[in-house]
């Protein structure tokens, strides 16, 4: 196949037990149009090296595992195509802002602790049983909060935020968006409970806008917007606790 | 166990991205505007100093420097009132039903509407 076209990977590697640092190693990868970055990733795996370590599920970008640095860039290695960087080589690293466990793929941890705390579920005081039905929502309630429960947590939007990577206690974009679609929901009554965690200084009043959380997020979630607001609950909130201390009406 | 790599942190990551410098950019134009608010506290007080001491520091300002500093004060807050006015529609969206309102809308509304009429009164004020 004298005229078979390649394209090189120049792949992040790190493997604790063996490697004192991380290294890169270059893979020549068939040229194929209609190939993504993972596909390539994935004919490396199972035809040249099968030592290379990363995560990936439904191949759709639906999942959120396959999230990369493509050139310095967080994105979903199954959404962006080879031929956006042929003939020039593909750097691929594990994401920013997250310590590496071994090759691509990053400690996420801190990130899960992180969505816990803000409690991203609906909490009511009243519970109604089945028989009593379903707790009814308008569409136009619906609208208020829909684009924050696009997120599939691929984790882009904390690689892109340099005050995740400089205050790493910063609960960031994903978390905060999760937890103001919750306040958001018509049928939640967890506002006061999650507003505790979203008011303190590592949670809203972290973020300084510099916003590209909302252009590298994959699901036009606009998690940068959702923390604006959640930032004017905070100040409504504090300003309230002047004339009527937090939890004093209950 | 074996340990995690953890990739430092750099001191000037703003350079990485044109994004990021964009930014910074944003954020620097604030210091010529709490600059000049000082400059018009200091104008405040030697209008209370008597009318000689302000024609005086009116000469002053009319110096080549204290014009460049004007200018590059005007364009630093020209740039931050319209990143923040752009800005404003994703920090206060309207709903009218299930439809939120468009983001130009919000931001004339908002800022850019306020702004125009805000400035043609205070010009009607100094031409009148």
């Amino acid at each position: 196949m004298p005229d078979e076209k390649t394209i090189t990977l120049e792949i992040f590697r790190y493997h604790p037990e063996s490697d004192a640092g991380p290294r890169f190693q270059s893979y020549d990868v068939p040229y194929n149009e209609d190939w993504v970055v993972l596909d390539a990733i994935n004919w490396i795996k199972d035809t040249v090296d099968g030592t290379l370590t990363y995560r990936w599920s439904c191949r759709m970008g639906v999942c959120g595992s396959c999230g990369m640095m493509i050139n310095d860039e967080p994105k979903l290695s199954c959404a962006v195509f080879l031929k956006e960087y042929y003939p020039n080589p593909i750097k691929v690293e594990p994401l920013v802002n997250f310590p590496v466990e071994r090759d691509l793929v990053i400690d996420m941890d801190g990130f899960m602790e992180k969505l816990q705390s803000i409690k991203p579920y609906i909490i009511r005081d009243d519970v109604n049983d089945t028989s009593q039905g379903e707790y009814k929502q308008s569409p136009a309630e619906l609208a208020h909060y829909k684009q924050y429960t696009m997120c599939i947590n691929c984790m882009l939007c904390y690689s892109a935020c340099p005050v995740v990577g400089s205050e790493p206690d910063f609960l960031g974009p994903a978390a905060l968006a999760l937890g103001h679609r919750y306040n958001k929901d018509s049928r939640d009554q967890g506002f006061d409970q999650r507003m505790e965690k979203m008011m303190e200084h590592e949670a809203v009043w972290g973020c300084t806008f510099v916003g590209e959380c909302s252009v590298v997020c994959p699901k036009n979630v606009d998690p940068a917007g959702a923390i604006q607001q959640a930032k004017a609950s905070a100040a409504q909130e504090y300003f309230k606790g002047f004339i009527m201390p937090r939890g004093a009406g209950k | 166990m074996t340990g995690k790599y953890h990739r430092p942190h750099k001191w000037n990551w703003f350079l990485s991205k044109p994004a990021y410098m964009l930014f910074m950019i944003r954020e620097l134009t604030a210091v010529f505007i709490g600059a000049y608010l000082i400059l018009l506290l200091i104008m405040l007080a030697k209008l209370g100093g008597g009318e000689a001491m302000f024609s005086e520091w009116l000469v002053v300002l009319r110096s080549p420097l204290w014009m460049g500093l004007h200018f590059i004060a005007l364009v630093a807050s020209l740039w931050h009132s319209i990143t923040w006015f752009n800005l404003t529609p994703r920090a206060m969206p309207f709903f009218i039903g299930e439809k939120r309102l468009a983001d130009p809308l919000v931001a004339t509304a908002m800022g850019y509407g306020p702004w125009l009429v805000i400035s043609l009164v205070i010009l009607w004020g100094v031409l009148r």
